[in-house]
């Protein structure tokens, strides 16, 4: 059984408005796996019926081979977009409450928290109540007892919104750490930038949709245009180009770079391999910059979307 | 999920609402500072009502007639200062001088009509009621007097005709009763009724509030994510009701406490504190008379005792329970469907408006008359219910109170508009917790009520 979460034929309608349409997505054990889409295309939904905050109306939810109960809870952390504790109350209680809700017991939880506490320097805040902690602090006692009780399952939504730099780098790590101990993660956010470099699988959804899942490597393999973006010195950068644009489709590219060299993107049509197109770049001038555009989960999204409407709008 | 452990998490979010509650400083402070200003209001308002009586009103008399001779004694509240042989100018200005509160002539004519047509009362101020009246009871008295001897009855006839007269009332079947008596039940039930009452309007916006906190500090939806929305109401509404059962009992026993300890060291009678309650004063007067004779303190005792106080006790508990449940839950609904205190205002009105409704009809209706119809319907619709019906019960159950079916009805009522009550708050709360920046109208909680 090499998936954790199975999610089959998901329906979900808000009165006349429906949030998710025949959803289905398979989430590997192990995977950090990015849930991404634009504001409103169904992710809280989707993830709030994992937590079982909400019901789908049709559909199902295999949690480890079995079809998903109460007991699952407890297997689960989840660090919701809307987030917060209860302001009056000391951290320490407070934390104790939230992970006996998850069904450790006090002492048990007491251990824990003590070992987290610890790691995280910020022992000290255990009898102040949340209003006297910065936002930081506040960050990562609810990070703490998100991953308390050991999941095996974590769900972070919209995971760094609202986190300062060097907070979200430490509970990223954290997040990473977790993953090698074997828990699942998934990450849903609307900026795919910030999660990217982390994710393994990738599911999009759109309009309540999924419009594309796989593996990222696989996916990105299959959605690269064979274009790459190339520096060049040369005496005269006009000819060049005009040269250059007789044999392939060019644009002006944008990178940083030191020197005055003549930047383009240059797409290679389909036959045309990246050595002849370097060798042929050698022999015409010094090349100071070569790189395969790989496109961004970002521009995938753009992509994929624009091709389903093109494909929608002659059906 | 297993039984027991719902259950333990229930008790998790049961403890946490209650220490939420009176840990809270602004409880702690109403806890002890309440009791203290109701015994030190009663205590102060006790205290300047006697200081105004203690002062004795000394009023100077300039008596010219020779009809009200013995008439103008000093008595408690009032002293006389007869003047005489002084002009009424003269009078006044010594009346003034002296600081008197005031100065009573009564010229000379022949006739006591015309001498009553002449009395004049002067003071610095207009007078008190209470003065006038006095005077004027005096005077009406001496009036009747005279005419009634102008017309040939004696003296003594006079006086013996100065009697008090109380009806003395029975059952049909014999029984003595007591005048009064049905009033001093219903206000018995009134009391638990108006406790009630109370009770929902605190505690219910309590529960209102804690649920604003949890959305506005967003929390809600991590502590959804380990229990069901329906455990967190629950818990919340039980957590509440034990921090202000807690309250009020705090608050009975310190104030009776404090109420005798105060009233001890002031030397106030208890029966002083009357004039304070909502039994009517025709009641108290009756109460107050009786207590003369032991024969009727006998049988405001038996009629006492023979108020069902078993049933009333029960069915104190099971109106509480259940109307508080059905009252906070809504409070629950409304508090989740809103983002802010201010939002509550449109919801709030219809709450309160039963509530209102029902004390209204109690006093004004049930009091006069237990088991007229409109103490009858008041006392099965469960939203009023609660109030109206504790306030009949005091007659008793059965062939002379309220019949058994009126009673079992109205708990059948009350329980299935709770199940069905707490249902739809239920709904509506889950979906409201978790919905933000949006304005709910009456339109859209019923859209929520059809999501799955």
């Amino acid at each position: 059984m090499s998936d954790l979460l199975v999610l089959k034929d998901l329906c979900k309608w808000y009165g006349a408005y429906q949030a998710l349409d025949h959803v289905n997505l398979e989430i590997p054990r192990g995977s950090i796996f990015g849930l991404l889409g634009p504001n409103g295309a169904g992710k809280t939904t989707l993830i709030r019926i994992i937590n079982q905050i909400t019901h789908p109306d049709s559909g199902e939810v295999l949690f480890d081979g079995k079809p998903l109960n109460r007991d699952h809870i407890r297997r689960i952390g989840y660090l919701p977009e809307e987030r917060g504790l209860y302001k009056s109350m000391k951290v320490g209680e407070q934390a104790l409450y939230l992970s006996q809700l998850k069904g450790l017991s006090h002492q048990e939880a007491k251990r824990r928290l003590e070992y987290w506490f610890e790691k995280f320097g910020v022992s000290g805040w255990w009898d102040k109540k949340v209003q006297e902690l910065s936002k930081g602090m506040a960050q990562k006692v609810q990070f703490i007892v998100t991953v308390l009780h050991e999941p095996e399952l974590l769900i972070f939504d919209e995971p760094f919104s609202g986190f300062d730099p060097i907070n979200a780098n430490l509970i990223k790590d954290e997040i990473l750490q977790l993953r090698d101990k074997g828990a699942t993660v998934i990450f849903s956010t609307h900026r795919m930038e910030s999660v990217e470099e982390l994710c393994d699988h990738i599911a999009l959804i759109h309009q309540s949709r999924k419009i594309l899942d796989g593996n990222l490597n696989a996916i990105k393999k299959a959605h690269k245009s064979n274009t790459y973006e190339v520096g060049l010195l040369h005496d005269n950068p006009q000819d060049l180009k005009q040269e250059l644009d007789t044999m392939f489709t060019t644009r002006e590219a944008v990178f940083r770079s030191l020197g005055e060299e003549l930047k383009l993107r240059i797409a290679l049509e389909n036959g045309t391999g990246r050595k002849e197109l370097l060798s042929l770049l050698n022999s015409r001038a010094e090349v100071t910059y070569f790189n395969e555009v790989i496109p961004s989960a970002n521009d995938i999204f753009i992509q994929t979307v624009n091709e389903q409407a093109g494909g929608n709008g002659q059906a | 999920m297993n039984k027991p452990v719902a259950m333990d998490k229930l008790k998790l979010i049961i403890k946490r609402e209650y220490l939420a509650k009176v840990r809270n400083r602004s409880f702690i402070v109403m806890t002890i500072l309440s009791p203290l200003l109701i015994v030190g209001m009663i205590a102060v308002v006790v205290f300047l009502t006697r200081m105004n009586n203690d002062q004795k009103k000394v009023i100077g008399l300039l008596d010219e007639s020779i009809y009200f001779g013995n008439q103008f004694i000093t008595g408690p509240e009032l002293s006389f200062v007869d003047l005489e042989g002084i002009t009424l100018e003269e009078a006044r200005d010594s009346v003034a001088a002296m600081g008197y509160y005031g100065l009573l002539h009564i010229p000379n004519d022949t006739s006591i009509e015309a001498v009553s047509e002449g009395i004049q009362f002067y003071s610095r101020n207009s007078p008190s009621m209470a003065v006038t009246g006095m005077l004027e009871s005096r005077i009406g008295k001496r009036l009747r007097e005279e005419k009634l001897q102008e017309l040939g009855v004696s003296q003594k006839v006079v006086q013996e005709l100065a009697s008090n007269y109380e009806i003395r009332t029975s059952t049909f079947s014999g029984e003595r009763s007591v005048k009064g008596i049905n009033e001093l039940k219903a206000a018995i039930g009134g009391g638990f009724g108006y406790l009630i009452m109370m009770f929902i309007i605190i505690y219910g916006a309590f529960v209102m509030r804690s649920v604003i906190e949890e959305k506005t500090s967003r929390i809600i939806e991590v502590i959804i994510s380990s229990v069901k929305p329906f455990q967190l109401m629950l818990g919340k509404i039980i957590g509440t009701s034990l921090a202000g059962i807690t309250q009020f009992v705090i608050w009975i026993i310190s104030a009776s406490v404090l109420g005798v300890v105060v009233f001890s060291l002031m030397g106030i009678h208890w029966t002083e504190l009357n004039s304070g309650t909502n039994i009517p004063p025709e009641t108290m007067e009756t109460i107050n008379e009786a207590a003369a004779s032991n024969e009727i303190v006998e049988i405001y005792l038996a009629e006492l005792l023979k108020i069902p106080w078993i049933t009333l006790f029960v069915s104190f508990i099971i109106y509480f329970v259940l109307g508080y449940l059905i009252y906070s839950s809504i409070y629950a609904a409304i508090g989740a469907a809103v983002d802010n205190e201010t939002d509550t205002q449109q919801f709030m009105f219809p709450v309160i408006m039963p509530l209102m409704l029902a004390i209204y009809v109690g006093f004004f209706s049930v009091f006069d008359n237990p088991h007229g119809p409109i103490a009858v319907g008041f006392s099965l619709f469960p939203l009023t219910s609660p109030i109206v019906m504790l306030m009949r019960l005091p007659a008793g159950v059965g062939a002379d109170g309220v019949p058994w079916w009126q009673l079992i009805t109205s708990v059948i009522l009350l329980m299935l508009t709770f199940i069905g009550i707490v249902w739809l708050a239920a709904k509506i709360y889950r979906v409201g917790i978790l919905m933000y920046g949006k304005k709910p109208t009456y339109r859209e909680l019923y859209k929520w009520l059809k999501y799955n």
